[in-house]
């Protein structure tokens, strides 16, 4: 293309960006990804991935360690790789130049809990986090414009909050609270016989505006990843933390100041999930919402209002986002599935674990 | 020394011949749900020819011998299916309740296939038989009464359940399997995908025979649970762990397109723990004597799975899932 250049095209933009601090790079210098997703690489060692609609691989740059879930500037070229919980690290990476911009501690007691997203039009992130002994859960607030300082933090009104998003009004923001108290530091789980999860929307100066507890019999149904459709229709997922089998919902459906809606499929099809929804998303039009069981290796569709529309298999599969064809479900595999209207099909295959979540940019 | 061992299989294998997803769905899984979908109808005309419990011993036990040899991989429409046809373990004892609330209102819905389709699944299959057939409080009915009917009713859907089974198979998800690799199809990007599908499925059989098959009446050294043993009343305990760890094997055997020596030594050696077994239902495991006979079993069939591991999934090149294995 150009004779001359010699260098590749990301040493070129690594040197372009020092060469000019300011203003940073749009994702069109990174070839325009339209998702971000974490993974395993087959020999050892993790990454952060840029994907374009079709599944190709736009970026790949190095993790320290595990990711889980990511967040995405709304404009520059910058993303957030947070850890798996009890997350030590969330990098703010600047993706053309493959540099990490910041490196995110969580304050002394506290540790991130694999969630968090931009607001402000991307001059805040916000992460999702708990004290480390008791698992009270909190959000914290980052300043971007001066390198992603640390300038507060307000409860989530839960217990082991794990996923929040901002609401389509750019004002609200709502929180699942899973619930469940972790040891410090750790996974195990302490406080299972008297969970309490919730879902709760917040203003974004920490005010509590509404509260969503699940009936008495699902209170074993941690609440703990979010969907969000432009209307303000709020999909949860949750894992069932009580008896097996019992095959309980795993899909709610909430608008505030309504009663939330809970959805299952049919018997043999709910036992089939084991208990576990891993991701949630609703497909780019709104039409349906899907949650995944890498455990029980299948994808289930919903309409918006819970009706049961059909089951996908697929082994492993975990991660979902929206894609203008329907869903793009990942897994740990490598596979990447459109889940259209009328089916699935495979769009590509890579040589990639991936990890639990996509983020659509 | 094991490790070179284990290197130079799978340096043989790595050179063969694609393992035989045709192979597995041609010899053991097609014919095996044929042979269940029979197996059921015979139960279901006897049923009607003659419901009382005596009558239907044999055709109870062919069905439950027809089952073991499909029903074990939970795999594709069988995953589904399974709870309707093998309703176990039933921990908080639902069978039992809801067929006493069915006989006890008399509940005309067994006299409607399509309405008792709609009925719990814990009054259904095999599970469900097995009490109205052998225990005491359901089994001394007599021809035309209610629970005759509901016995007729029960073993009717159970053929319907294998026949959808069967039909759900060969019209979508054998063609899945082998169809690995095309365009359209999202649940096996290759090959390597059907074979690991099935291949999990043959460890699930043998961890859940280990585990739930004798670790449930095995219960704990202090607390033996004889009655918590699968199928006691019928005592298909022992046939089931047996008929389980066979099918595991059979499946095996056709999805290698090489000899599994090892595996065949090991299923003897199961069968040999086995015949020191005097009760099928292990109503003794609370002896101690024969709950060593039972810690025996449980590692024999512990071992299989050790022997399939190396002498086939190490040949097929599979490690385990990655986001499936944890939570988050």
């Amino acid at each position: 293309m150009n004779a001359g250049l010699h260098t590749t095209r990301r040493t070129f933009l690594a040197s372009l960006a020092a060469a000019s601090a300011a203003p940073r790079l749009g994702w069109a210098a990174v070839g325009n990804p339209a998702f971000i997703a974490a993974a395993k690489v087959p020999e050892g060692g993790y990454v952060l991935a840029g994907l374009d609609l079709a599944g190709t691989e736009t970026f790949r740059l190095p993790l320290p360690a595990r990711g889980h879930a990511g967040a995405a500037h709304p404009t520059r070229a910058e993303a957030v790789a947070f850890a798996r919980r009890p997350g030590t690290f969330a990098l703010v990476i600047d993706v053309a130049a493959g540099t990490t911009i910041a490196e995110l501690t969580a304050p002394p007691g506290h540790q991130f809990n694999g969630h968090g997203f931009f607001a402000d039009g991307g001059a805040r992130l916000l992460t999702v986090e708990q004290e480390a002994k008791g698992s009270a859960g909190q959000i914290g607030l980052w300043d971007v414009a001066s390198g992603y300082r640390r300038i507060g933090a307000f409860p989530t009104h839960g217990i082991g909050p794990h996923d929040a998003k901002l609401m389509p009004d750019g004002q609200t923001l709502v929180v699942a609270n899973g619930g469940i108290e972790t040891d410090a530091g750790g996974r195990s789980k302490l406080n299972i016989p008297d969970m309490r999860p919730s879902l709760a929307y917040l203003t974004l100066a920490g005010k509590l505006l509404e509260e969503v507890r699940l009936a008495t019999e699902l209170r074993f149904n941690s609440i703990r990843h979010l969907a969000l459709r432009g209307d303000g229709l709020v999909g949860f997922a949750m894992q069932w933390e009580g008896d097996p089998g019992l095959a309980k919902p795993l899909l709610g459906l909430h608008r505030r100041g309504e009663p939330p809606v809970l959805a299952a499929a049919p018997l043999g099809e709910q036992l089939a999930m084991k208990g576990y929804a891993g991701s949630i998303a609703f497909c780019a039009d709104g039409s349906e919402i899907a949650i995944t069981s890498p455990k029980g290796g299948r994808l289930h569709r919903f309409a918006p209002g819970g009706r049961f529309i059909a089951p996908q298999r697929r082994s492993d599969v975990c991660g979902l986002a929206p894609h203008p064809e329907g869903l793009l479900a990942s897994d740990g595999f490598g596979g990447l599935i459109l889940v259209g209207p009328q089916g699935a099909r495979p769009l590509a295959r890579h040589r990639l674990h991936w990890d639990n979540h996509i983020v659509a940019l | 020394m094991r490790h070179m061992l284990l290197a130079a299989a799978f340096t043989l294998i790595a050179q063969a011949a694609p393992a035989g997803v045709d192979e597995a769905l041609d010899e053991v899984l097609l014919p095996g749900l044929t042979g269940f979908s029979e197996s059921t109808v015979a139960l279901a005309e006897a049923a009607e020819a003659d419901c009382t419990a005596s009558a239907l011993t044999q055709a109870y036990g062919d069905a439950w011998d027809a089952w073991l040899k499909v029903g074990v991989f939970l795999l594709g429409p069988t995953e589904t299916a399974a709870p309707q046809v093998a309703f176990w373990p039933d921990k908080k004892g639902f069978t039992p309740r809801t067929l006493q609330s069915l006989i006890a209102a008399q509940n005309p819905v067994i006299n409607n296939p399509e309405r008792f389709a709609e009925v719990s699944i814990a009054a259904k299959g095999l599970l469900a038989l097995e009490q109205l057939l052998y225990a005491p409080a359901f089994n001394s009915y007599g021809p035309g009464s209610y629970t005759c009917l509901l016995v007729q009713a029960v073993a009717g859907d159970l053929a319907r359940t294998a026949a959808g089974l069967e039909r759900d198979w060969r019209a979508d998800f054998a063609p899945t399997l082998t169809s690995a690799g095309a365009a359209d199809n999202a649940v096996f990007l290759d090959q390597s995908e059907a074979l690991r599908a099935l291949y999990t499925q043959i460890l699930h059989a043998l961890e859940f025979t280990a585990d739930a098959r004798i670790g449930r009446p095995m219960g704990s050294f202090d607390k033996p649970r004889p009655s918590r043993a699968e199928a006691h009343l019928s005592h298909r305990s022992l046939p089931n762990v047996l008929g389980a760890s066979a099918s595991a094997v059979a499946l095996a055997d056709a999805l290698a397109d090489w000899p599994l020596p090892r595996t065949g030594a090991a299923l003897e050696a199961l069968r040999d723990a086995a015949a020191k077994l005097d009760d099928p239902s292990f109503a003794d495991a609370d002896d101690l004597s024969v709950r060593f006979k039972l810690e025996v079993l449980h590692q024999k069939v512990k071992a299989l799975e050790a022997v399939l591991e190396e002498e086939l999934g190490l040949a097929l090149g599979i490690a385990p899932g990655f986001n499936a294995s944890d939570g988050d």
